[in-house]
């Protein structure tokens, strides 16, 4: 797969050559999953073979240049597991990705990493607690051998002013720093190759609120300022809606709506979409933990339910969806997608 | 009442509140000699292994006599503290005549040589197998940890004395063997921490940008066992010290006439009721170097503690 010839990375990109939104219907989109799946084996040893669990089924989504794709879910839908798919750190059991028209399946690592890049969920794991922050930004320019020592070094300099950080922080380790300060670690370290994609793997959710807001407007800034195309990973709505352009909704491995921030915050379509909207917290006082009315926990992803896998803890089930997994369609042509039987 | 219990809880949130706000990290050396010698036991242990040490490297310096000149005519002399002592031979002298001092120094070399390169043979075994069954996990965890349960079932001191036995003892043989059996404690250690490390994002975010598994093992994940492993190697010395002296006890370690410990004792064990010395001090000084190597580690592990350094 060759695809480093198609963009410098070497250096800084002109902002000119950032995408703009006319000319996404002409370029492939940036991100395309095609019907990935991923399965798992569950219990399986030397002498004994394990049960297969669905962490991921069928998903086909598209991002395009420039855009942000929401994925929310609660823990345990297989948006962990998608994002480790689209990073190359687990390989899909079906189905495939194609990063800017091209696939990943049998991509070299290295050439992948120059296009996608994470940020992760805990900054207190995502750094290497031996290593000082300078090492730790300057490693992919080191692990793909770009640039000299010191060219490294004032690259090094160069994101951390980017990401605010103050530069006598390359020579402290990440147990000096904050919560906060180490998630700008980690997204300088994302940036430094200059990446297409950025896959967010819930990147606020563990930093205290008003450092969630921070970290928020410099992802946008950085997007506005790189023309950065993100996949952003949370089970927080109110983080979602201040940030995406699209929404897809996840449960049980399977996109069960998918469309723009005004269709799924305006007027959801699927019971489950409506449900994750009605558990956001109010800020009005005396009202308590909103009741949603799904009442059992998730069912056992290794055994679904037959039909519809939300059926069980839908209040509008009917016969059907026990029977019929609905199909995840686009049918009002709107461009949006629900997979519901009553939609 | 309550405005007593009140003052100190604020003082002290107060205090942590500005110990946590400003990051002054104390200059790194200041800190390493804040953490050992505010720690007794690792204090002492430091010290008497480093002494041991010392007298390894300049044993041919501070020995008194030749350990191998045999001198028939002052066979078994006591020590200078009994009556029949002489400044001559300050530990007294065994029953061919050699000089107990001069023996006990040259042998701080054989135990600390089998002691380290045991547990450095060992160390690189047990490591591999330990990182490697942790990162991989499924089938290399399973069949890793068969071969680990295999070794746990093996009593050391009979494997190792049936095997010096085929052998014939020397040092070599003796290193090479206890290397290769005392494993079992780095393999276990290591793949637990590995699990433990394997899931941490920062070794995700390494495989995303597509380093090698060499320089994922060794550069993100072996800096961060590291600590545990150098307790793990310390209970190995130690343990490989005693093991030593146990097979040259019995006859099938170290041979003759090199002044291992464990061989002194062997050869003093029938003067022992009217001249006990004759054990004693080497038996003492096993005693004491496996001590202080103790101390050291469990010092070790205490600085290597969570709280310990983040």
């Amino acid at each position: 797969m060759n695809v480093d010839s198609t963009i410098e990375i070497a250096g800084p990109r002109p902002l000119s050559t950032a995408p703009s939104a006319s000319s996404t219907s002409r370029t492939p989109p940036a991100l395309e999953l095609c019907g990935l799946s991923k399965t798992f084996t569950l219990g399986g040893g030397l002498f004994k073979r394990g049960r297969a669990l669905g962490a991921v089924s069928d998903v086909s989504l598209r991002i395009p240049r420039g855009q942000v794709m929401g994925l929310v879910g609660e823990s345990g839908c297989g948006k962990s597991t998608l994002a480790k798919m689209l990073l190359g750190l687990t390989t899909p059991s079906e189905g495939d990705v194609l990063v800017d028209g091209k696939p990943l399946r049998g991509a070299n690592q290295k050439a992948l990493a120059r296009h996608v890049q994470p940020i992760f969920q805990d900054p207190y794991s995502s750094l290497n607690p031996r290593k000082r922050i300078a090492q730790i930004v300057g490693l992919p320019l080191q692990v793909h051998g770009i640039g000299t020592a010191r060219e490294r070094a004032a690259r090094v300099a160069e994101t951390l002013d980017v990401v605010g950080l103050p530069r006598r922080a390359a020579d402290q380790f990440p147990g000096q720093l904050s919560g906060g300060q180490r998630q700008r670690v980690a997204i300088a370290r994302a940036l430094i190759m200059r990446p297409d994609i950025v896959i967010c793997d819930e990147p606020t959710s563990a930093l205290d609120v008003s450092v969630q807001a921070q970290i928020l407007n410099l992802l946008l800034d950085l997007k506005a300022e790189f023309g950065l195309t993100y996949l952003f990973i949370s089970h927080d709505l109110a983080v979602v809606e201040h940030l995406v352009d699209r929404v897809a909704v996840m449960y049980l491995g399977r996109i069960v709506e998918e469309g723009t921030r005004e269709q799924i915050f305006g007027a959801p379509r699927h019971p489950y979409t409506r449900a994750l909207l009605d558990s956001a917290l109010t800020p009005e006082p005396g009202l308590g933990v909103p009741d949603i009315g799904l009442g059992d926990a998730m069912p056992d992803p290794s055994d679904p339910p037959a039909g519809c896998a939300f059926h069980p803890r839908c209040p509008r089930a009917q016969p059907v969806c026990q029977q019929q997994r609905p199909r995840l369609e686009d049918i009002r042509g709107d461009n949006a997608r629900v997979a519901c039987h009553l939609a | 009442m309550t405005t007593s219990h009140a003052s100190p809880r604020v003082s002290s949130a107060a205090t942590s509140a500005i110990s946590g706000e400003i990051p002054l990290p104390a200059p790194a050396w200041s800190w390493v000699t804040r953490r050992l010698f505010g720690h007794r036991g690792l204090a002492i242990g430091l010290v008497l292994v480093a002494l041991a040490m010392l007298i390894a490297i300049f044993a041919p310096l501070l020995a008194p006599h030749d350990p191998y000149h045999q001198d028939i005519a002052n066979r078994m002399v006591p020590p200078v503290w009994h009556d029949k002592g002489s400044w001559t031979h300050v530990l007294g002298t065994d029953k061919l005549g050699r000089d107990t001092l001069s023996r006990l120094l040259f042998g701080t070399r054989i135990s600390l040589t089998i002691g380290l390169v045991a547990a450095l043979i060992s160390g690189v075994i047990g490591t591999t197998l330990g990182v490697l069954a942790g990162y991989f996990g499924g089938r290399v965890d399973a069949v890793i940890s068969y071969i680990i349960t295999t070794r746990l079932a093996m009593p050391v001191v009979l494997v190792a004395l049936a095997l010096a036995s085929l052998t014939g003892g020397s040092l070599t043989t003796v290193i090479v063997l206890l290397g290769l059996l005392l494993w079992d404690r780095f393999a276990v250690v290591s793949r637990s921490v590995t699990q433990q490390m394997r899931d941490a994002e920062y070794v995700y975010a390494a495989r995303t940008l597509g380093c090698s598994l060499p320089y994922i093992l060794l550069r993100e994940v072996l800096p961060n066992i590291a600590g545990s492993l150098i307790v793990v190697m310390t209970l190995e010395m130690a343990h490989a010290i005693l093991l030593e002296a146990t097979l040259s006890f019995l006859g099938m370690g170290v041979q003759p006439p090199l002044p291992s410990w464990g061989l002194m004792v062997a050869e003093g064990k029938a003067y022992m009721f009217f001249q006990p010395w004759v054990i004693a001090i080497p038996g003492i000084a096993l005693f004491v170097l496996v001590l202080a190597i103790n101390l050291l580690g469990d010092g070790l592990r205490d600085l290597n503690a969570p709280g310990g350094r983040n």
